[in-house]
């Protein structure tokens, strides 16, 4: 596990060739709970982009300091301090929002994406390449959430972030808004066509 | 790398400087009882430091969105709905006075209608309860009565705000919220398809005083009063919508017959 690896690779690779959802399934549980709408996924994207870097970055400053037999606690402190701050600023700054994600924030903490990146990687490396670490997986995991988001508000709802996209018209042409896009087994249904085309172009990605 | 087909697949030992660190520093004695306690001790003053410091600072922000939260709440009884960020203008123009009263329908002096906790007062007996009144004109000149209530669903709070004609007994509009009821089949109550129904209902019929009775579709409630149908699937949370309504309103009764005399 000594080779080296390239920042640039840390960055991207979570993009997609090793995309915490659609290739770790991982986080699968907010994914389905939060897409019903485009705005809660990207708050929620950003959210665990900001909770995973500067966890990955804590946890690599204090790497050589943890004792090994609480590291996990130790991880779940700095994890569940940086959520609740997090928390706390939605509720100052974005408040529809957080009413709208609810749980869901402080359900990062169980992400498993943070604590599986902590554990492999910030307790490892260096905080640089921790940083751009957790922006990586944190991106990667926004990413699939605003597609999910997008296509469910739009099938769903008609409308994206709120204004409406489908015109007026095409509801009185007799277009009708499909309420199964609003509920969690959509979600799924859009993970798995978003796991089928990543894997038809990624092709060293498909099991035998 | 294992390339030999017959061969096992051997590791190198890892000589990364990090696998070599951990080695020394159990030879620093860090994995020691005292040296564990010591640092999470440390770590928990540290980050509790941390949110108090955060909670501190976004304090008064927060108060600000829960109170225009709260404020957005009041208006949608009386169907009316802000625009983003005029919700507290808004609050100002069409809530023209709050009062707060007591069962007997008077008024008590020096307290802020907005300032009551209705989640504390629900829970008094009626006689010493403060009962909040916010005084709404409509934006076409109407005067109506928006009057709290809050009871409890199936798993948590569900609390609403009843706007009344000044003829203190017909309902212009409700809004009904809650804090985690089953997404589907409770938590529809705070959708319009249900608070909807309350429009024109009235709380004196026959010269009785009843609190609208929440009853399941098709059935009729047992005190010929005006009902609303319940949801399908949500029966505790309908349930607890009408004794809400019943435990909240009733000590209204006093203000309520005022009005009505007026």
């Amino acid at each position: 596990m000594a080779e080296k690896i390239k920042n640039t690779d840390v960055l991207f690779n979570p993009l997609s060739k090793n995309n915490p959802v659609v290739v770790q399934v991982l986080g699968i549980c907010s994914v389905l709970a939060v897409t019903a709408k485009l705005e809660p996924a990207i708050v929620m994207g950003v959210s665990v982009i900001a909770v995973l870097a500067f966890a990955n970055v804590i946890i690599s400053l204090l790497r050589n300091t943890i004792p090994t037999n609480i590291r996990i606690i130790v991880q779940l402190v700095v994890v569940a301090g940086l959520v609740v701050i997090v928390d706390q600023v939605l509720k100052a700054f974005a408040y529809d929002a957080s009413k709208q994600l609810s749980v869901f924030i402080g359900l990062i903490i169980t992400n498993c994406i943070l604590m599986g990146r902590l554990e492999a990687f910030a307790m490892g490396n260096k905080p640089w390449p921790s940083f751009l670490d957790g922006v990586g997986n944190g991106l990667g995991y926004a990413i699939i959430l605003v597609i999910v988001g997008f296509f469910r508000e739009l099938l769903g709802s008609g409308s994206l972030l709120g204004y409406q996209i489908i015109p007026q018209g095409w509801y009185e042409a007799g277009y009708v808004n499909n309420g199964l896009m609003i509920l969690p087994p959509m979600a799924l249904i859009v993970v798995a066509c978003i796991i089928w085309v990543q894997r038809s172009i990624n092709k060293d990605l498909q099991e035998e | 790398m294992c390339h030999a087909a017959g061969n096992a697949c051997v590791k190198e030992p890892a000589h990364d400087p990090i696998h070599t660190n951990i080695i020394i520093h159990h030879t620093m004695n860090k994995q020691s009882n005292t040296y564990t306690i010591i640092y999470i001790i440390v770590l928990v003053v540290l980050v509790g430091t941390a949110l108090a410091a955060t909670s501190l600072a976004l304090k008064d922000r927060q108060q600000e969105n829960i109170n225009a939260d709260k404020m957005n709440q009041i208006l949608a009884a009386a169907l009316i709905t802000p625009a983003k960020g005029e919700t507290v203008a808004d609050f100002d123009r069409y809530i023209t006075s709050q009062l707060v009263v007591n069962e007997l329908g008077d008024t008590i002096a020096g307290v802020k209608a907005f300032d009551v906790n209705v989640a504390a007062e629900v829970k008094l007996p009626a006689d010493q309860r403060k009962l909040p009144v916010f005084v709404c004109t409509t934006p076409d000149g109407a005067t109506k009565y928006i009057l709290p209530a809050y009871g409890a669903g199936l798993w948590g709070p569900i609390w609403g705000y009843v706007a009344f004609d000044s003829d203190g007994s017909t309902i212009y509009g409700a809004y009904f919220a809650h804090q985690g009821e089953t997404p589907g089949l409770g938590a529809e109550i705070e959708k319009p398809a249900f608070s909807d129904q309350f429009k024109g209902k009235h709380i004196f019929k026959d010269g009785r005083f009843h609190p609208i009775a929440v009853v399941k579709a098709g059935q009729l409630p047992i005190g010929n009063e005006d009902y609303v149908d319940g949801i399908s699937g949500g029966t505790i949370t309908s349930k607890g919508v009408g004794s809400m309504l019943d435990n909240s309103l009733t000590p209204y009764r006093g203000f309520l017959e005022k009005l009505a005399g007026k």
